[in-house]
């Protein structure tokens, strides 16, 4: 941080700038080193034999007939969608009643859901076991997907996101006749993308990768996600190759790489106006 | 949604001389059926897939049960084992250290970096630095932990290989103790800071550059400017920070469980680990239970410590 304080003042600027790119770029290549190596090492798999590495796309080949990879894609394309579009509908509305309207309760209301925060999944999941088995969801893929469809983060966030929006739109409204579903639908919702962005985007990238969830709510093959795929192949590294798991690694990643870049911008606008205010 | 829901209530223009109070009436009616409707879906959800299994794991944790036998009363046994068991002893330490060092190394490094990168620089610079830096974020901890186990591999690791170059002795890594602390600590700052960073971000580009320039025309500089203005500025944003930081690290599970399944011993075993194994593993699901309400205990309590902190320290301006 010491970045400008006791060089004389003609020469301030070169040695601070010099300093923050220095720092800035070593951790950048730290965040990417461990990701650029994973590729590198995934397209230049080994020689069982020789041990000779070459450029090749083998070890991605290895991947597909090890694990039925496109089965496992599609439930866990299937799943994190609809948590993501359960999760926007959901916390939207709700968020909306917590930042504009006054009921009685609604502050208790308000702290038991952020409550829930503070529960590990870990801590609930027998429970949320026997309750799916009851419901007659036992390993299917709903079982992963209704239990969080209700979000008390993307509440939290959609809340503080409406909080943010003036009344005045509201008053306008309502002065030319809207009701309050209207004033919702036509005014605030078209408004809340940015932060809607955010809470999909979000539900996304963590429901992608989860790995707990999946490892206990399904049992059979057919009903696996991409992560639970992964570790069968990982099961295999007696036995494969270093390139062929790190192969695997790539293609789960492919998807939460095309939000990163397709979705950063409303993920880093929606958190600063959600919570980092 | 919005297909359907507008046709239930019609644009309503009032004419002259209608009745606002009996308009009003009706407006306030509908806006109660709206907040039941609205809040309908996370509150069913989260009281039947959150509060029911927390009453469950609460009730379960008085019960020793199996699965297979009926579950059987047992009053405080659980407790008392788990306060007994040094199994369960060591992980909660070890979590509770984890936290500490792990929390205040992604405030800091998220802090700093997020100054750095908000302050001044060529917007494509600035782009690419702030999404290299939590470009991990967007990966699954099992993944990275399966990448990270082998460039910390004790035999043909990246890293020894490149500690070798500067003559370093090959370092065990993942099969010390010590060595699995420091790995499973660097993994999860390593993935997890990105977050941090974002939450930083947004609070360090509200602040005014204006505030700023007029520190500088007062002779404030660097280090100065940093802890006068971007500090205190910051500080409701980092009050959000720790407490998301702090109760998220208290959950580790994914990559010390990959990385060493709590090894060597029970040097890298937490808390969440030895809730698995407890109900999983050993079909101990009150046990599990018991151990799960203890960490919610401590969840809880760091989180009220927190805000009663921050009553003193947060700035809000």
């Amino acid at each position: 941080m010491s970045i400008t304080t006791a060089e004389p003042r003609s020469s301030r600027l070169r040695p601070a700038a010099v300093g923050k790119f220095a720092v800035l770029g070593i951790a950048a290549f730290f965040t990417l080193a461990p990701v650029l190596w994973t590729l590198y090492t995934a397209l230049t798999p080994a020689d069982i034999d020789t041990q000779q590495r070459s450029f090749g796309f083998a070890a991605f080949a290895d991947v597909f007939t090890q694990i039925p990879v496109w089965l496992y894609t599609w439930n866990s394309a299937l799943v994190t969608l609809l948590i993501a579009v359960g999760q926007m509908l959901s916390s939207a509305m709700a968020g909306y009643v917590f930042a504009r309207f006054e009921f009685r309760g609604k502050k208790w209301l308000f702290a038991l859901i952020l409550a829930t925060m503070m529960v590990p999944m870990q801590v609930t999941i027998v429970p949320v076991f026997m309750l799916i088995r009851g419901m007659g969801l036992a390993d299917t893929l709903l079982a992963l997907i209704v239990p969080m469809i209700p979000t008390a983060f993307g509440t939290f966030l959609m809340r503080q996101y409406f909080m943010g929006l003036p009344d005045e739109l509201a008053e306008a409204a309502e002065i030319d006749g809207a009701g309050p579903w209207r004033v919702f639908f036509s005014v605030y919702l078209p408004l809340a993308g940015p932060s809607l962005a955010i809470v999909g985007i979000l539900a996304f990238n963590f429901h992608w990768n989860e790995f707990f969830r999946p490892l206990i709510l399904t049992i059979s093959e057919q009903n696996f996600t991409l992560p639970l795929g992964l570790v069968t192949l990982q099961g295999n590294l007696g036995t494969g190759s270093v390139a062929t798991v790190l192969a695997g690694v790539v293609l789960s990643m492919i998807p939460a790489v095309l939000v990163f870049v397709f979705g950063q911008k409303p993920l880093r606008e929606g958190l600063a106006a959600g919570i980092g205010k | 949604m919005s297909a359907t829901a507008p046709n239930s209530t019609r644009v309503v223009i009032l004419p002259k001389g209608a009745d606002p109070a009996a308009h009003a009436r009706q407006s306030r009616r509908a806006s109660r059926i709206l907040i039941w409707v609205f809040l309908a879906p996370t509150l069913i959800g989260l009281g039947l897939f959150n509060f029911v299994p927390i009453l469950g794991s609460l009730l379960l944790a008085f019960f020793r049960w199996d699965v297979i036998e009926k579950p059987e009363f047992v009053g405080l046994d659980n407790f008392a084992e788990l306060a007994m068991d040094p199994t369960v002893r060591i992980s909660f330490l070890n979590t509770i250290g984890f936290v500490v060092v792990a929390v205040c190394l992604q405030l800091a490094v998220a802090l700093f970096l997020a100054v750095l990168v908000q302050s001044v620089m060529p917007n494509w610079l600035r782009t690419l630095f702030r999404s290299a830096l939590f470009f991990p974020l967007v990966l699954s901890a099992a993944s990275v932990s399966l990448i990270m186990a082998y460039l910390f591999n004790q035999e043909f690791g990246l890293v020894n290989e490149m500690l070798g170059w500067f003559g370093v002795a090959k370092i065990g890594w993942l099969t010390t103790g010590f060595g699995a602390k420091i790995v499973v600590l660097l993994v999860y700052v390593w993935q997890n800071f990105g977050f941090t960073f974002l939450i930083f971000l947004g609070g360090v580009s509200a602040i005014p550059r204006e505030v700023y320039e007029a520190s500088s025309l007062d002779g404030a500089t660097g280090w100065r400017q940093f802890r006068m203005i971007t500090l205190p500025l910051v500080s409701p944003t980092t009050l959000v920070a720790s407490v998301m930081a702090i109760i998220n690290a208290l959950q580790i599970f994914d990559q010390p469980f990959v990385l060493t399944r709590g090894g060597p011993g029970d040097s890298t075993r937490t808390a969440v680990m030895v809730i698995y194994e407890s109900a999983f593993q050993n079909l101990e699901f009150g046990l599990a239970s018991a151990i799960g309400i203890v960490l919610t205990v401590l969840i809880i309590l760091v989180t009220l410590v927190q805000f009663q902190l921050s009553k003193r320290f947060v700035f809000y301006g």
